[in-house]
């Protein structure tokens, strides 16, 4: 049985790749080329740079394994990047992880391996694959601290039954742990809290490298008082606290973006609390759940009763307690217990005494 | 393991070895120096370069060592462009390697006109066209014998001979690199004033190259120091490499004919083999003038890198455009300026032969080829 496990050149990824091997697996090992600098370069700061595919083939000298490291520039730009910029022009706030899961890690990448006759694609995700009977459950992974499961969302059954991820089930610490005992030159290496084509630069340095300039606007409040002048939408996400240039005496909150108008509307902590989502882009894990489930709408965020509806296509998803800085353009992940069963792309939310916006 | 990675590197040939060995204990000298134990060192090191100076029909003192192709690439463009302090304009071609490419876009940061001068869909260039292109403000035109990616062969006499009509004062350089593995070279006859070449490509060892230059050539040195080689490129010599580099040599030239012949009738049985399990397979500019270790095919349908892995697990060793720093395969900047659209330069694969290539590995290595498209396919 053959594996491809993805390897970034991380612990969790380095460990994958280690623990199919000893499972008896035919491992290959391939690291993907995602981003690249003006001269066509790779990056040197931030994920996924030189230095890290350097580290993902030591890693694989070290295991022995085949490695090759594959150029997905283009359908990451096409796929994740101009995504994200689109998204902060139309006031959302983009989840680039999840969309590069999408439409580069679980799809192209998927459809790769296939070609070289591999039975898996391994990652160094935290999450749990169990099957049962005929059906696949993708559940969180055993560490709560790291599970990914949020960003796996979008699986489905077809999808679920070629993965494997060997580190769901252990904590950080296990990872770490085996990959010292293994030898592996990346068992101390710090992880990468950064979206892999911004680096350690801010997001908004990212967008004007793109060319994204977008129009000066105001700052109101509820009442449409007008209370400021910002320069650009895409310098503001919802529940932003910091950086907004006004103050009225106490804490004030990005509440809504309006990309039409270029106005950003402000409000207190309870303006922030919104009670409805709507999802667009919906998958299931095995098919359609509704009723009283579990709902994340943060990566790293705690999952939250609610009350799921699906009418003509759309989710609904009403929050049992207002909830705040829920933004569009997340991704909403659906829980029963500790098991997804979907999600979506949040579309529109609605504040209790407001129109949906 | 079949190897049809040539044009990248070949192996050592066993010529080499030989007269490298005596360097590894024995022969130890540094040339520069006065006693018999660095007399010894010199003395390999210029017979080394006689014999290589009389296999390119140039004089000894016009061959410099350098570290390799790119070195020599580098100080054919820099040296011709910044010598004697000026900013001297720099006239080639878009499928040019690298070495070249980026050390013109280098000079051209500094104020050296850069003038690029289109090729056709096969990559070739029209001699009048690159003569149309010299001004009184180029310093060189740098015009590659055959490309390293496709294989096609420019008519370097032909541009020489147009070049110097127009200005005979403009210097020639030529990359030679992959050119010299298939044909013997005649700086004479040639007429150019520079020319590249790599050592480990026809059998040599890695990290040597050498760069001829006519005499009356000038060139600002990259390289300072001690002042080796006439003050072009200095450095303590690699005297054990630059030693099993004209070994390589003298091996090539004293099988030339039936290197050739060899070569050649591997490489056109993989192409008669795969155009007919494969009929879909498109050989590069396969009407016009190539170099004969070098097959460039796309298999339309097919993403190169995948069909590339499938070959690796198969052992068969192959390539597509060069790699970057990451490892990943870049797209062709060669096959952009033949026209090609990115995506079909993504299903690209060059497959190259050499002087250690069995007897029927063109046969066996294509079937290789069109089993594993297929299984793509």
């Amino acid at each position: 049985m053959r594996a491809l496990v993805a390897m970034s050149g991380g612990v969790d990824s380095s460990v994958a790749a280690a623990l199919a091997k000893e499972a008896g697996w035919e491992v290959l090992g391939v690291t993907m080329k995602l981003w690249k600098g003006p001269g066509g370069e790779a990056p040197t700061s931030g994920c996924c740079t030189v230095s890290d595919a350097e580290d993902a083939r030591r890693v694989a000298a070290h295991l022995d394994i085949p490695y090759y490291v594959w150029d997905y520039t283009s359908e990451f730009m096409s796929g994740v990047v101009d995504g994200f910029i689109d998204d902060y022009i139309s006031g959302k706030t983009p989840n680039p992880c999840v969309e590069c899961n999408r439409t580069v890690k679980f799809s192209r990448l998927m459809a790769h391996a296939e070609a070289l006759d591999c039975d898996r694609v391994v990652t160094g995700h935290y999450a749990r694959i169990e099957s049962d009977g005929d059906l696949f459950r993708l559940r969180r992974g055993v560490d709560p601290a790291k599970d990914q499961s949020y960003v796996l969302s979008m699986l489905g059954q077809k999808q679920l039954a070629g993965l494997w991820f060997p580190v769901g089930e252990l904590t950080k610490a296990e990872t770490r742990h085996i990959a010292a005992d293994l030898g592996i030159r990346t068992a101390d290496k710090a992880d990468s809290q950064d979206i892999c084509f911004v680096g350690t630069g801010d997001y908004r340095d990212f967008l004007a490298s793109q060319g994204v300039n977008p129009a000066p606007g105001p700052i109101v409040d509820k009442d449409g008082t007008l209370l400021g002048v910002h320069h650009g939408i895409t310098n503001f996400t919802i529940g932003q606290r910091r950086g907004l240039g006004v103050s009225v005496g106490e804490p004030r909150y990005v509440v809504r973006i309006d990309p039409i108008t270029s106005t950003v509307t402000v409000g207190s902590r309870e303006d922030l609390g919104v009670s409805q989502a709507v999802l667009s882009d919906m998958s299931w894990v095995h098919r359609p759940v509704t009723g009283s489930l579990a709902a994340q709408y943060r990566a790293h965020g705690s999952a939250v009763e609610a009350e799921v509806e699906q009418t003509a296509g759309a989710v609904q998803v009403r929050f049992a307690e207002p909830q705040l800085a829920v933004a569009r353009g997340q991704t909403l992940a659906l829980y029963r217990d500790d098991e997804v069963v979907g999600g979506g792309i949040i579309h529109t939310v609605s504040r209790a005494a407001a129109p949906p916006g | 393991m079949r190897y049809l990675d040539h044009a990248a590197s070949s192996p050592l040939r066993p010529e080499a070895w030989e007269a490298m060995a005596p360097f590894r204990s024995d022969d130890y000298g540094n040339p520069s120096g006065g006693h018999a134990v660095s007399r010894r060192a010199k003395n390999a090191l210029e017979n080394a370069r006689d014999s290589i100076s009389e296999m390119l029909n140039a004089d000894p003192l016009e061959i410099i060592f350098t570290g390799g192709g790119t070195e020599a690439d580098n100080l054919a463009v820099k040296g011709a462009a910044f010598d004697g302090g000026g900013r001297g304009g720099i006239v080639t071609t878009p499928i040019e390697h690298d070495a070249v490419l980026r050390s013109a876009s280098f000079v051209e940061s500094f104020g050296c006109p850069l003038n690029i001068v289109k090729v056709d869909t096969d990559g070739l260039v029209d001699p009048a066209e690159v003569a149309s292109h010299v001004t009184p403000a180029t310093a060189v035109v740098s015009i590659m014998m055959g490309n390293n990616e496709t294989g096609i062969r420019q008519p370097i006499e032909e541009t020489v001979r147009a070049v110097k009509d127009v200005r005979p004062s403009v210097t020639f350089h030529t990359d030679a690199v992959q050119g010299y593995v298939s044909e013997r070279i005649d700086v004479q006859r040639l007429k150019v004033d520079l020319l590249s070449l790599a050592a480990h490509k026809f059998g040599g060892p890695k990290g040597v190259g050498l760069l001829y230059a006519r005499s009356g050539i000038r060139l600002e040195p990259l390289i300072h120091g001690g002042g080796q080689e006439l003050g072009r490129r200095s450095g303590t010599h690699n005297v054990m490499a630059a030693v099993g580099m004209a070994a390589a040599m003298e091996a090539l030239e004293a099988e030339r004919e039936s290197f050739r012949m060899r070569v050649a009738a591997e490489r056109d049985a993989f192409e008669a083999t795969l155009a007919d399990l494969a009929p879909g397979a498109v050989f590069t500019a396969a009407g016009s003038s190539r170099m004969v270790q070098t097959s460039h095919v796309r298999i339309p349908g097919i993403r190169n890198e995948v069909l590339l892995a499938r070959l690796d697990l198969a052992g068969v060793a192959a390539s597509a455009a060069s790699a970057c720093q990451s490892g990943a395969a870049t797209v062709s900047h060669v096959l952009e300026a033949m026209g090609m659209t990115p995506a079909e330069a993504r299903e690209c694969l060059r497959f190259s032969f050499g002087w250690s290539t069995p007897a029927g590995e063109g046969v066996e290595a294509a079937r290789l080829v069109a089993r594993e498209a297929e299984a793509l396919g």
